[in-house]
């Protein structure tokens, strides 16, 4: 896959950026051109946060309505406010408890909560998404990017929520 | 003194002789060369004529077009006097004010100083205007800066605009005959009517604000009142004009005299400075092949005659606000390169709002205030804690450090027509506190201003990501510095009242902000001080150290949904389907604040360290 536009959707605190970040080293690591456009301030309490990433030979940090291959929905509630993102061939991941049409879904929150950590729910759709296939990069290319920028103590916790996204046998 | 008079005032004395005869309500400056005498003389014509007016001289630029700004969101005339350079000092807010727009008549002064006389520059605040997008009014004699303090009033009250009056060095001490009259009595009391997506304006409505902007000042560059004067030529040179400003006008107006060529030429005699009026630059377009403009100090005038036969802005081909995105520019491509058009795409839609954290120390702040002054006005500033205005406790958020003016300004607005005052408490984080809070407050405490300033120190400046304040000791590359400690310069500010509180204590809060309305209604009342304390729990360390609380709803709810309103934490929520509110265990961080939310005492913590 040489070129790929990705938003990552969700309310602040929930760890987009942190997803943001993984997904341009996983590029970078695979030898990709890769562009991100972020939200910082005020929204981070809390409100609505999106993040765009593009892979490939882009000029352009933001990805324009209908163009998005793929999304990534921490917060099902922002599946109506961010969907127009998408492509009508585009892939969707919810962090979600009810099946929506057209979208795959994980329960993320749950699956942290029961690992006894909420701040994994991210890497949990992070991992769900990339054993659909649905990004440009591979489940060994991202947990070399986790072990290069982890903090030490968040290593180890970081790597199973990305385990547990991929071997959830619900979906 | 009878009905009017003639007396020979100085440039700066008819413009002070003008706020006080247009009923000026609130003057202030700060002194600066060739800007001094304003103040002075608007000082010394309101007690010759009894006009009832607050003047001061601000401990600067800024705090004085804050506290001026305030006094005119409370409906009243105001005014606020500097030198050219002292408009980059109240740069912050001014720039914004355009945007908010006024409700009383608001003047700035902003004296130029072409040569310079007395300055470290030769600025050109007609520029400042197109900057901020603020109409100017450029004098050419003190007669002309007498009659522009009238039409500055109305032009402002009318598009509810501030507006910029440019005299320079040779208006402001030049001397003339002007007509002097008795003042105007201004009835018009302090009412300030709360509005939080105009005074608050937080991005979201900014791009809509800067609409409204736009079409005032289309609006006004159509105003024929604002049309430049012609002093027409009798045709022998049809196609040449001069376009003049200004005491260059006044200047040229002479020449063209002595050199025999008055009333040859066609003249123009631009006031308004900006915006130009529109179909002025059609005429001088169509009509002239030769144009000379004559201006100081820059070329504020000749800029907005450059060509208009450029797609852009100007023109209306690319929007005027609001972002460039990709989808913009391509509509904008296509229609310029003659392409077909793209079918509309589907528009991005409005998500959630932010809140303060849950588990956040300013919350019970500003539940703590709200509850205790249920009538107040409540000024607050740029951090996270703008967002107060989520529930009711933010009125106001101008630029940093501006609301302990504001609040000054409101207290001044008020006061000053019969002494009853609503209790104003001022919001403002520890790290504003540093930045822009220490010279507002020291402003207050000497102008006598009685107001309740309560600093949320929360150890850090939280919403740009915990960069240290001086008060941790820390500096940016992790070394250690002499920690600065907030209640030693405010003590040194001269505050007289001072309390520091734990912000998750509200009974506390609530008992020091009674104790703090009774300190500045007594009769040696004066500014107090709260320091509302507690470290950011976004934070890791103080979210270690404090207890976390179990906290459940009991079925005392009786569903009158109080704390969702009132209390606005992300991990209360209510249920429809039951009738009752319900704790999202997901988000709380068991820091118990709720507990003083609900009337019903239905909230209840269960222990410690869940």
């Amino acid at each position: 896959m040489e070129q790929q536009q990705i938003i990552i959707s969700g309310i602040g605190g929930q760890g987009v950026l942190f997803v943001t970040r993984i997904l341009a080293e996983a590029a970078i690591e695979q030898g990709l051109s890769v562009l991100t456009s972020e939200t910082h301030g005020m929204a981070m309490r809390g409100g609505t946060v999106i993040s765009h990433v593009k892979v490939g030979s882009f000029t352009s940090p933001l990805i324009r309505m209908g163009q998005a291959d793929c999304a990534l929905f921490l917060q099902a509630g922002n599946l109506e406010v961010h969907r127009g993102f998408l492509k009508g061939s585009g892939r969707i991941f919810i962090n979600g408890s009810t099946a929506v049409d057209g979208a795959a879904t994980i329960d993320a929150t749950a699956l942290a909560r029961k690992h006894g950590s909420l701040v994994i729910a991210n890497l949990v759709l992070l991992g769900f998404a990339v054993r659909q296939g649905g990004l440009f990069c591979d489940a060994p290319t991202i947990e070399a990017v986790l072990k290069r920028i982890s903090p030490a103590k968040q290593l180890a916790l970081n790597l199973e929520g990305f385990r547990l996204g991929r071997e959830d046998r619900k979906n | 003194m009878t009905m009017t008079e003639q007396r020979i005032l100085m440039g700066n004395e008819a413009i002070g002789r003008g706020l006080v005869e247009e009923g000026c309500t609130l003057a202030a400056a700060y002194p600066g060369t060739p800007a001094s005498e304003i103040l002075a003389s608007t000082v010394a014509f309101a007690k010759e004529t009894d006009a009832k007016i607050h003047t001061e001289w601000s401990i600067n630029e800024k705090v004085a077009c804050e506290t001026a700004l305030a006094n005119s969101m409370a409906g009243r005339r105001s005014a606020v006097a500097m030198k050219q350079v002292g408009l980059n000092v109240a740069a912050d807010p001014f720039a914004r004010a355009t945007y908010l727009g006024v409700k009383g008549g608001f003047i700035l002064i902003a004296a130029d100083d072409p040569g310079p006389q007395s300055s470290q520059n030769e600025q050109d605040s007609r520029l400042f205007g197109l900057f901020a997008k603020a109409p100017v009014f450029d004098p050419s004699s003190p007669r002309e800066a007498r009659e522009m303090v009238t039409e500055a009033f109305a032009l402002s009250e009318g598009y509810e605009i501030p507006v910029i009056l440019r005299p320079t060095t040779r208006v402001c001490h030049a001397r003339q005959n002007v007509v002097c009259r008795k003042p105007e009595p201004q009835a018009r009391k302090a009412d300030f009517q709360k509005d939080p997506g105009r005074w608050v304006a937080t991005p979201q409505f900014l791009t809509g604000l800067h609409k409204q902007l736009n079409e005032k000042l289309d609006a006004i560059a159509l105003d024929e009142a604002f049309a430049p004067r012609l002093y027409a030529g009798d045709g022998r040179r049809p196609k040449q004009c001069i376009v003049a400003s200004g005491v260059s006008f006044a200047h040229s107006r002479e020449l063209l005299a002595t050199l025999g060529a008055e009333g040859r030429i066609d003249l123009y005699q631009v006031r308004l400075a900006f915006p130009l009026h529109k179909p002025f630059i059609e005429r001088i377009r169509k009509s002239y092949d030769q144009v000379l403009i004559l201006e100081e100090t820059d070329a504020a005038i000749e800029m907005q005659l450059a060509n208009s036969t450029i797609a852009g802005r100007t023109s209306g081909t690319v929007p005027r606000q609001g972002e460039l995105t990709p989808d913009v520019i391509d509509a904008i491509l296509r229609q310029f390169l003659g392409l077909p058009a793209t079918p509309p795409l589907p528009t991005a839609k409005k998500g959630t709002r932010p809140s303060l954290c849950a588990g956040c120390g300013h919350r019970g702040a500003f539940f703590a205030i709200r509850e205790t002054f249920p009538k107040g006005i409540f000024p607050s500033d740029i951090g996270c804690y703008t967002l107060g205005m989520n529930f009711g406790a933010v009125d106001t958020c101008h630029c940093m450090g501006a609301c302990i003016s504001q609040g000054a300004g409101f207290y001044h607005a008020y006061a000053a027509d019969n002494g009853e005052f609503p209790t104003i408490v001022v919001t403002i984080g520890d790290s504003t506190f540093f930045h822009a809070g220490i010279p507002a407050l020291i402003n207050a405490v000497f102008q006598g201003a009685r107001i309740i300033v309560v600093i949320l120190d929360n150890a850090t400046t939280a919403m740009t990501g915990h960069q240290p304040t001086p008060q941790l000791g820390i500096r940016a590359d992790g070394s250690l510095g002499p920690q600065v400690f907030i209640p030693e310069l405010v003590r040194a500010a001269g505050v007289r009242f001072l309390k520091e509180v734990d912000a998750y204590d509200v009974p506390a809060l609530k008992a020091a902000l009674k104790d703090a309305d009774a300190f500045i209604r007594s009769p040696e009342g004066a500014v107090a001080v709260l320091i509302a304390k507690h470290p950011c729990i976004v934070e890791k360390k103080p979210k270690e150290i404090q207890p976390i609380l179990a906290m459940a709803i009991t079925d005392a709810c009786v569903g009158c949904r109080a704390c969702i309103e009132e209390f606005e934490c992300p991990a209360l929520r209510f249920d429809d389907g039951e009738n009752r509110a319900e704790i999202d265990q997901n988000r709380c961080i068991g820091c118990g604040v709720c507990v003083h939310a609900c009337p019903a005492g239905a909230i209840v913590a269960e222990g410690g360290n869940r």
